[in-house]
């Protein structure tokens, strides 16, 4: 490296990393195999200062960048797409920028990588950190090259002065691998869209060679030295989350016969560690455990009448105009409809390693917030936050809180308790049976249009219950209650959802939350209750078009003012050839299986989603099936238009899944649907054909794109329903039960 | 400790000391510590932990350790190996064409099927050069994905199909 010294102070003065007491950073990996072969800039207790420039970018002496990214590669690409943003800023190839693991002692905390919101938090702060990293650079490149800033151009790293070829210089040059100590201001200007070169292109997946080849190093694949295998031990399906799990007797004398395994137990909290992961298997399955299993829950029968019977707290999410304009309308609907709850059921269940010493715990996770994670931790083993490290090592894609900080908190107990380090892995029946599910809802609505087709009230109600706080490790080892997530916090019923899509002039939106100790454990599951309230809500919107004999496109087209709800609407209609006429026009079939189509509307927190489904149905059978869907979304800003294509292909794909599918069944005990055969998704044979519509806005700020388009594609399969048979589905999934029921 | 066992193992012999009862997936990911066939749900149902056995997929988390012993066992590590054999080429190349055809496709969310669907994918191909898409449906149809990126799968397997020269 050659050694450089500015000619006049700038605001940058540059050390030795080495020096300064840090590492290195070299090489790069995503996940690597080996704890210690994480770079190690800042391997001390973070967050590292966000108010540093060094805390995001570091410039290496063979002109390449790590970006430090403080949200997690959920297979949703976003690693990629923040990485496009900082090469886009700094003017360097893909090539040579790279990323490193999510870690509590070198990463920037950028809160969870949750609601979407990756690409939304994080491209404006890589974005600037980047320029102005990248303006610190040319300051020196002036210095040094003795020319003016503005004179200076600059290429994958290399900076020339302008018509001279003969000078030049590096990013590499200039400060590899030494610290910019330079306060991050936010202040230096960035790109204009018109200059985007790597932004807004459909830029390759980095993980996806190694994925391939079978080299990549997922969570499961973590290991550290002198570590047993875990296994938690719990009733195969939870009860009701008030109480728990209890104990009442555990026969060690049951696993004598493996003798590689032991029994590590706090108070109600219980597992087997073993130094063969099949020993601690088969040992976990062995073991003979009493427990008390009361009857506290209502059944898959009883749910939604014990949710709308129990007392609530209400809270109106929007008011607006007067309702009572509904009695004297035109054309009125009253909807009422219910969806399941239904599980993340990630392809493998959550695996968790970690080391706990008197002082100290590192654990490895696939955790979407290492900085929440680590607090939690810290309270289970009563340690401080800084004495905990947590690093995120990508499992199975999960689309919510699955079991993540569950077997987080499983594993660093099991090496409080055992005294060495414990690698857990949470079985089938753990993942499913012990989830926070993604809750049930009952929704009603009520809606009306004039004789024109102009809408002139809504009003929507919506039980559910919310968010688990506390996770199922910390509510047995260390006796911590069963709470919900404070009220505010959460997201209830969605007003982008419940009528937003249009112009209504009197809407009231009602949430009526039922306490959920009494029921299963809950959380967010990607798009969380926007299917279940799209389902119910937009069947109403479509039952207006239907009474007054209008096309639902058009109908919904009339009362849109939104240009960009009407982007996505026309999108996805468009993508679909659709053909004006209103639904079910047709007399009553004579054929056995029946064609329709339904188009939707809808979206999460942010950003704009549209949808057509054609679907089939066996009246015979009532089997549905979906053939194709049409997916579009307004986003803004689109960084990689290849991720978005395939984010809207999985959720197309998932939502069919969720529509036809998916329900978590219990009885008054506990879960029943504890793996693929009585927890089914959606196979190869019945994979829909899919377009994905990204509506691009260049312009435009940069929204979610990895759930917004789930909630209209599951109005637009039960709007097909409709329109293929006549008849209205009031709950999902669509089972052939449940659909022979609603044609009968 | 068990005897040592002998495996056929990606075109190697290989000592393992696992008690025979011990489920395949184990030997192959904890005790030889390979990252191809992994845990999904240990009731052969999702695929995760597939594997070749003498060319046929076989689910390693229902498989025994001594029901393959003197069989020849290809994980996805050893595909390209396995590709390069058949086809008798002089160097084993860094993908398969199925493998390749995945990359270009960017088929992929979180890529934990892709040990199954890429051992299942190549089981069909070497079965049936030419498969129709009904055919490769129903032969990936024990396969799970929870990301929904069948249709690009599907997509994949079918240019694999071409690039090798099977629709010709």
């Amino acid at each position: 490296m050659k050694s450089l010294t500015p000619k006049t102070p700038v605001a940058l003065t540059r050390r030795d990393l080495l020096k300064a007491g840090g590492a290195l950073v070299v090489g790069f990996s995503f996940c690597p195999a080996l704890v210690n072969a994480q770079p190690a800039r800042a391997a001390i207790a973070g967050p590292p200062d966000p108010q540093q420039i060094d805390s995001w970018i570091a410039i290496h002496a063979d002109n390449t960048a790590t970006v430090y990214i403080g949200f997690a590669e959920l297979g949703q690409g976003c690693s990629t797409a923040l990485l496009q943003v900082a090469a886009e800023e700094l003017d360097l190839g893909m090539d040579q920028v790279q990323s490193v693991g999510l870690d509590t002692h070198i990463t920037p905390n950028q809160g969870g990588t949750y609601s979407s919101q990756a690409i939304r938090r994080g491209q404006p702060q890589v974005q600037r950190a980047a320029a102005e990293a990248r303006q610190a650079l040319l300051a020196l490149a002036a210095e040094r090259l003795l020319v003016p800033v503005a004179s200076l151009r600059v290429d994958n790293g290399l900076i020339s002065a302008g018509g001279d070829d003969a000078a030049f210089t590096t990013y590499g040059e200039l400060i590899g691998d030494q610290l910019f100590n330079l306060p991050f201001t936010g202040s230096a200007p960035v790109k204009n869209v018109a200059d985007y070169r790597v932004v807004a292109q459909p830029v390759r997946r980095k993980d996806i060679p190694a994925k391939a080849a079978g080299t990549y190093s997922y969570m499961q694949h973590q290991r550290l030295p002198n570590m047993l295998h875990g296994r938690i031990v719990r009733p195969r399906g939870q009860g009701a989350y008030r109480n728990g799990i209890e104990i009442v007797a555990v026969d060690a004398a049951s696993i004598a016969n493996i003798p590689g395994a032991r029994i590590v137990r706090k108070g109600n909290f219980l597992g087997v560690v073993a130094e063969r992961e099949w020993d601690a298997v088969r040992a976990a399955e062995q073991l003979k455990v009493q427990w008390a299993q009361p009857q506290a829950l209502p059944g898959n029968a009883g749910l939604f009448e014990q949710m709308e019977a129990a007392p609530t707290t209400d809270r109106v999410a929007r008011d607006e105009g007067d309702i009572s304009t509904f009695a004297n309308a035109a054309v009125k609907t009253e909807f009422a409809a219910n969806a399941p709850y239904q599980a993340h059921a990630p392809l493998s269940p959550n695996c968790a390693l970690a080391q706990v010493t008197a002082d100290s715990a590192l654990v490895l996770c696939s955790t979407q917030d290492v900085y929440g994670t680590r607090n939690q931790i810290a309270g289970l083993l009563g340690l401080e936050a800084t004495q905990v490290r947590v690093q995120y090592h990508e499992g199975a894609g999960t689309f919510g809180h699955s079991c993540w900080d569950d077997a987080a908190q499983a594993a660093a107990m099991m090496s409080q308790l055992s005294g060495q380090p414990v690698r857990v892995q949470f079985m089938r029946w753990d993942e499913q049976g012990w989830d926070t599910y993604g809750p049930a809802h009952v929704g009603k609505v009520r809606a009306a249009a004039d004789a024109n087709g102009k809408m002139l009230s809504y009003e929507y109600a919506g039980w559910q219950h919310h968010w688990s706080l506390v996770d199922t490790t910390l509510q047995t080892a260390n006796g911590v209650a069963a709470s919900e997530w404070p009220a505010m916090n959460a997201q209830q019923i969605n007003p982008l959802v419940l009528g937003g899509q249009y112009s209504i002039p009197n809407i009231r939106l009602v949430n009526h939350h039922v306490d959920g100790l009494d029921y299963l454990k809950g959380a967010w599951l990607r798009s969380p209750l926007d299917l279940a309230m799209a389902f119910v809500s937009e069947q109403a919107i479509d039952d207006l078009a239907f009474q007054l004999a209008m096309d639902p496109f058009e109908f919904r087209k009339l009362n849109i003012l939104d240009q960009r709800w009407l982007g996505v609407l026309e999108a996805a209609a468009s993508a679909a050839k659709w053909q004006s006429r209103p639904a079910h026009a047709t007399s009553e079939p004579s054929s056995q299986i029946v064609q329709g189509r339904g188009i939707g509307l809808g979206t999460h927190l942010a950003s704009w989603g549209g949808a057509v489904a054609e679907i089939e149905v066996n009246r015979q059978s009532g089997v549905v099936r979906v053939l194709h869907l049409y997916g579009a979304i307004d986003a803004g800003l689109v960084v990689n238009p290849s991720n978005v294509e395939n984010q809207i292909i999985g959720q197309l794909i998932q939502t069919a899944s969720r529509m036809l599918h998916e329900e978590v069944t219990f009885n008054t005990t506990n879960v029943t649907s504890l793996d693929w055969s009585s927890y089914p998704i959606l196979r190869f044979a019945d994979s829909p054909q899919v377009t994905p519509v990204i509506v691009q806005r260049l312009n435009e700020a940069p929204l979610g794109a990895g759930e917004e388009v789930m909630a209209a594609a599951a109005a637009a399969i039960a709007n097909a329903f409709f329109d293929a048979t006549g008849k209205r589905m009031r709950m999902f999934p669509f089972t052939p039960e449940r659909v022979l029921a609603a044609l009968a | 400790m068990a005897d040592q066992t002998t495996l056929l193992l990606n075109g190697a012999k290989v000592a393992v000391s696992s008690s025979p009862d011990t489920p395949l997936l184990y030997v192959l990911s904890d005790e030889l510590q390979l990252k191809g066939p992994r845990f999904g749900c240990g009731l052969a149902q999702c695929g995760s932990c597939s594997v070749l056995v003498d060319g046929v997929e076989l689910r390693a988390c229902a498989t025994s350790l001594d029901a393959v012993i003197g069989k020849r066992i290809t994980t996805l590590e050893g595909l390209p190996a396995l590709y390069a054999q058949a086809k008798g080429l002089d160097r084993v190349p860094q993908f398969t064409p199925l493998q390749q055809a995945m990359i270009d496709e960017q088929a992929i969310q979180c890529g934990f099927c892709y040990n199954g669907v890429l051992i299942k994918a190549t089981e069909l191909l070497n079965n049936n050069p030419a498969p129709g898409d009904a055919e490769i449906r129903e032969a990936m149809n024990g396969h799970l994905c929870r990301c929904g990126t069948y249709p690009k799968i599907l997509s994949a397997i079918r240019k694999a199909a071409d690039a090798m020269g099977g629709a010709a």
